[in-house]
């Protein structure tokens, strides 16, 4: 009975699982598809590999999308940490203020967002690139300070005051021995915030003005005259980069710390 | 002992190939006041999960009043549990927290009611019905933890180290309470700890554990003054504990030196092992005890001095109520009755004992 | 304000200039009717016959939703936690990686698997059901939102329910609560904040989506979303979409006071 319980349960998470990836599946299949047609598989093809970086459109896409992804995602992170850092020193009520008020682009609905940061920027100057990118620090900063500011409640601040006490600038004490503890928190905040950012059509599409495009306002664009083949080859790329990426780094440790392992074990084995 | 309440019978239990109990049964009485006595990882913990049915044995029973409950899930169990962390739930009152198993149980809220009143007397925490519990203290989370396990009338209460996360004033007082509290109840408590001094301080009956065996069971005087092995030696209070040998009765040589003891019955020049306690080690003029020493260190410990004492290559443990300053010649002198001498241990699982201390 | 707290200063400065003004901005537009006049109107156009049908629709699919992703993510979260899965935030990777695809592309994968002669009807032929006509519907946008956003329930979900202590159960079921109990009485009320932080990040996004009934929809569904959208992209009247979005945002606010207005009430008989 027990194996039957443990059975429903994986059974469960796979299905689960496979809700999540079952649209990608679908895109990966496409990206093969030699039929320009979305419902007829017209046998297995490179070709849409081959003639994606021929493509200016869809390069001046991937680059505004990857740049706003990061740079957006790294302004957001050195303001975000200064801010968590900044915030975790507060009283009470300045505190809730600000994490009240800040937390409005992640809690708000993205089209009232997106409006009224389009409403904002069209008063001063064009919509474009540089407003994509300031809004989506605006949302992204949330994001970082969500991951970081828990991680500075945890730690003892104590350390920096020692830090601190041993003769440590505050410049110093916060890159020394601050960072170093929350530097796990930072990343993932960035991550998070690049996942934000690539994600994201509703805001870009608000704010992005004419003559300039993400993937995602690309393709929305192209929804209805028909998507080119060469997105799916692109989003297939993508995502077998970043899948790539994140095995190794999440797997990398653990087989390393198994390698060690063996090693002490084979010593311990010799001696 | 009166009639068994409880008794565990051939109980062994293995996490990950390592054997944490090994073939342990346990007899418990009605009203006992029962302590399960280790160093962590003896098995201690794992023996009253068993009972409480949050662990299933891979060999054995547990039988309650005759029953075979081994199976039974915690919930069916007549049992009750402290928890180490008092596990109270953090959204609910004192009250509600007091009144969950009863609840769960339909009982009338005007009995309910007096459950909860009576409980928070019994703990000395009356008025505190609609506190949250977090924002109380460890003590006062402690008592509600134990108030909350007795409204259920449970015929055996089970404490996990429940007096392990509190200072040592406040776990003195909750020693006490605790005394009051089973005398009060009336049912049996078996109780978990570490800590040997609130074991000798609280039980009817002490069952000493390391490694998942049994090592002495008995009342706290009997663990104390004749502890069966080195182990409970070296674990309850503080020893010397050296290699001996028996020429023949009422004699052993320590050090090569004959010591008149009380002991008998052991193989001609058997080896054994020799405790001593250092409240028993007498200081005399050098040369008119049995072996001369020298003092090396001397400690205050309030009560008493706490010396150490090199003699005839060996590093003595001796309290007195005098000081003996470092550099001090003296005799030692230990009476016979004072002389504890033990069999070598046999088993294998024993010889891990000795070599693990 | 002590000096640490100085260090949240460009944060505060960005929340003012993107989010404050921003959101003036809007409420400014709303008010304004295009010549110099204040109105009420452009907010209360909500209630017109059409706006407000769209509102409601939206409203419902957005409990639908978030009904379903909550009904699909705690069981998962149980499962998770039971079989003592993802404690190096592999689950978290799971169900972040899908957002690395193109979030428009994962839609309109959707719409394929949803069509007529799609993969889904394909599998209800295979097994001798009758093909069922999702596309373009109601039911199609409702797929595609929880689909969208299951993660956003999920991980909220997940951390609190693995955050429950393993003896706040067992004193639980040693005080006489079998399994059912324990979940109603226990898990459940200890994991409301995730549970209702999980419920925001689904619902205000599900009811204010407009991209997804737009993919789904096949622009036969008009959602509040839609409308909105469609003021700013083919209407041209900012005023009247602004005021719309107001009138949006003072309902989501609403809603979000409605769920978190009971934990509050706790919280202060807790203390």
């Amino acid at each position: 009975m027990v194996r039957s319980k443990n059975f429903f349960m994986k059974f469960y998470l796979a299905l689960i699982i496979a809700f999540l990836y079952i649209p990608i599946a679908v895109l990966v299949v496409l990206s093969f598809n030699d039929s320009r047609s979305r419902v007829v598989w017209g046998g297995f093809t490179l070709e849409w590999y081959k003639t994606l970086f021929h493509n200016s459109d869809v390069v001046a896409a991937l680059q505004n999308t990857l740049t706003i992804g990061f740079g957006s995602a790294l302004i957001a992170t050195v303001i975000g940490v200064l801010a968590a850092v900044g915030i975790d020193a507060m009283k009470k009520r300045s505190y809730s203020l600000t994490l009240g008020v800040g937390n409005i682009p992640m809690l708000n609905a993205d089209i009232v967002t997106g409006i009224a940061l389009m409403l904002w920027f069209s008063r001063f100057t064009n919509l474009g690139y540089v407003s994509i990118l300031l809004a989506h620090v605006t949302f992204n900063i949330p994001y970082v300070i969500l991951s970081v500011l828990p991680k500075l409640q945890q730690m003892d601040m104590s350390v920096y005051e020692a830090a601190r006490d041993l003769g440590a600038s505050s410049v110093k004490a916060f890159t020394r021995v601050i960072l170093p503890n929350i530097f796990p928190a930072v990343v993932s905040g960035f991550f998070m915030a690049v996942t934000m950012s690539m994600d994201d059509f509703v805001v870009t599409y608000f704010t992005k003005g004419a003559g300039i495009n993400t993937l995602s306002t690309m393709i929305y664009g192209e929804l209805k005259r028909g998507i080119k083949p060469e997105m799916y080859a692109l989003s297939t790329l993508i995502f077998a980069v970043v899948l790539i990426v994140l095995l190794l780094v999440n797997y990398m440790p653990r087989i390393r710390q198994k390698q060690i392992q063996r090693k002490l074990q084979n010593r311990k084995a010799a001696s | 002992m009166e009639q068994a309440i409880l008794n565990l019978e051939h109980l062994s239990k293995s996490f990950d190939g390592k054997k944490i109990l090994d073939d342990l049964s346990i007899d418990i009485g009605k009203n006992e006041f029962v302590t399960l006595l280790g160093p962590s990882g003896c098995g201690k913990t794992t023996t009253l999960r068993m009972i409480g049915g949050f662990i299933m044995p891979d060999e054995g029973r547990v039988i309650f009043e005759g029953k075979d409950i081994t199976a039974l899930p915690p919930d069916k169990r007549h049992i009750n549990t402290v928890f180490q962390k008092y596990s109270l739930f953090s959204h609910m009152s004192v009250a509600d927290n007091i009144a969950f198993g009863l609840k769960l149980k339909k009982k009338s809220s005007a009995y309910i009611h007096d459950k909860i009143k009576y409980a928070l007397k019994l703990v000395d925490l009356e008025g505190y019905e609609d506190r949250h519990p977090m924002s109380l203290s460890g003590g006062q989370q402690q008592r509600i933890a134990i108030a909350r396990a007795i409204v259920n009338e449970p015929k055996v209460l089970l404490l996990d180290e429940p007096l392990g996360a509190l200072d040592l004033k406040l776990r003195q007082d909750m020693q006490k309470e605790l005394i009051k509290i089973k005398n009060e109840l009336g049912i049996t408590f078996v109780f978990v700890t570490h800590d040997q001094e609130e074991a000798l301080t609280m039980s009817d009956r002490i069952i000493v554990m390391n490694q998942g065996l049994i090592q002495q069971i008995g009342t706290p005087v009997d663990i104390y003054n004749e502890p069966e092995n080195a182990f409970v030696a070296d674990f309850i209070g503080e020893s010397n504990i050296i290699d001996g040998v028996m020429p023949k009765d009422f004699l052993v040589e320590i050090l090569g030196i004959p010591f008149p003891c009380v002991d008998s019955g052991f193989g001609r020049n058997e080896l054994v092992d020799v405790v001593i306690r250092p409240e028993d080690m007498e200081f005399q003029k050098p040369g008119s005890g049995m072996l001369d020493g020298r003092v090396t260190s001397i400690l205050f410990k309030g009560v008493h001095y706490e010396m150490k004492v090199q003699a005839g290559g060996f590093e003595w443990l001796a309290h007195s109520t005098e000081a003996y300053h470092p550099g001090t010649e003296v005799g030692i002198y230990v009476k016979p009755e004072n002389i504890q001498i033990m069999h070598k241990p046999t088993s294998a699982a024993q010889e891990v004992i000795n070599t693990n201390e | 304000m002590n000096k640490r707290s100085l260090l949240a200063g460009p944060y505060i400065v960005w929340i003012i200039g993107f989010t404050v003004l921003p959101l003036l901005m809007i409420i400014f537009y709303a008010l304004g009717d295009g010549r110099g006049e204040m109105t009420m109107s452009n907010i209360l156009a909500i209630f017109e016959p059409v706006h407000l049908k769209a509102l409601l629709l939206a409203l419902w699919l957005a409990i639908l939703c978030t009904g379903i992703c909550l009904v699909l993510a705690y069981p998962l979260a149980l499962i998770l936690r039971k079989l003592n899965i993802g404690k190096q935030g592999m689950m978290a990777i799971i169900v972040i990686l899908p957002m690395w695809v193109n979030f428009i592309l994962r839609i309109m994968a959707w719409q394929l698997l949803l069509s007529r002669n799609g993969l889904i009807n394909g599998a209800l032929g295979a097994i001798g059901l009758p093909g069922q006509d999702l596309a373009n519907s109601s039911m199609a946008i409702v797929i595609g939102m929880v689909y969208d956003y299951l993660p956003f329930m999920i991980l909220p979900v997940y951390n609190a329910v693995t955050d429950l202590k393993d003896d706040v159960i067992e004193a639980a079921r040693d005080l006489g609560a079998p399994p059912k109990a324990v979940l109603t009485r226990i898990m459940i009320p200890l994991t409301k904040p995730g549970i209702i932080s999980g419920i925001t990040m689904v619902f205000v996004p599900s009811l204010t989506a407009f991209a997804i009934p737009d993919i789904l929809g096949g622009g036969k569904v008009m959602l509040i979303g839609n409308i909105i959208e469609q003021e700013f992209s083919t209407s041209m009247n900012w005023h009247l979409g602004s005021g719309l979005s107001i009138a949006l945002m003072i309902f989501v606010l609403i809603s979000m006071i409605f769920t978190s207005n009971e934990e509050e009430g706790k919280e202060r008989r807790a203390w």
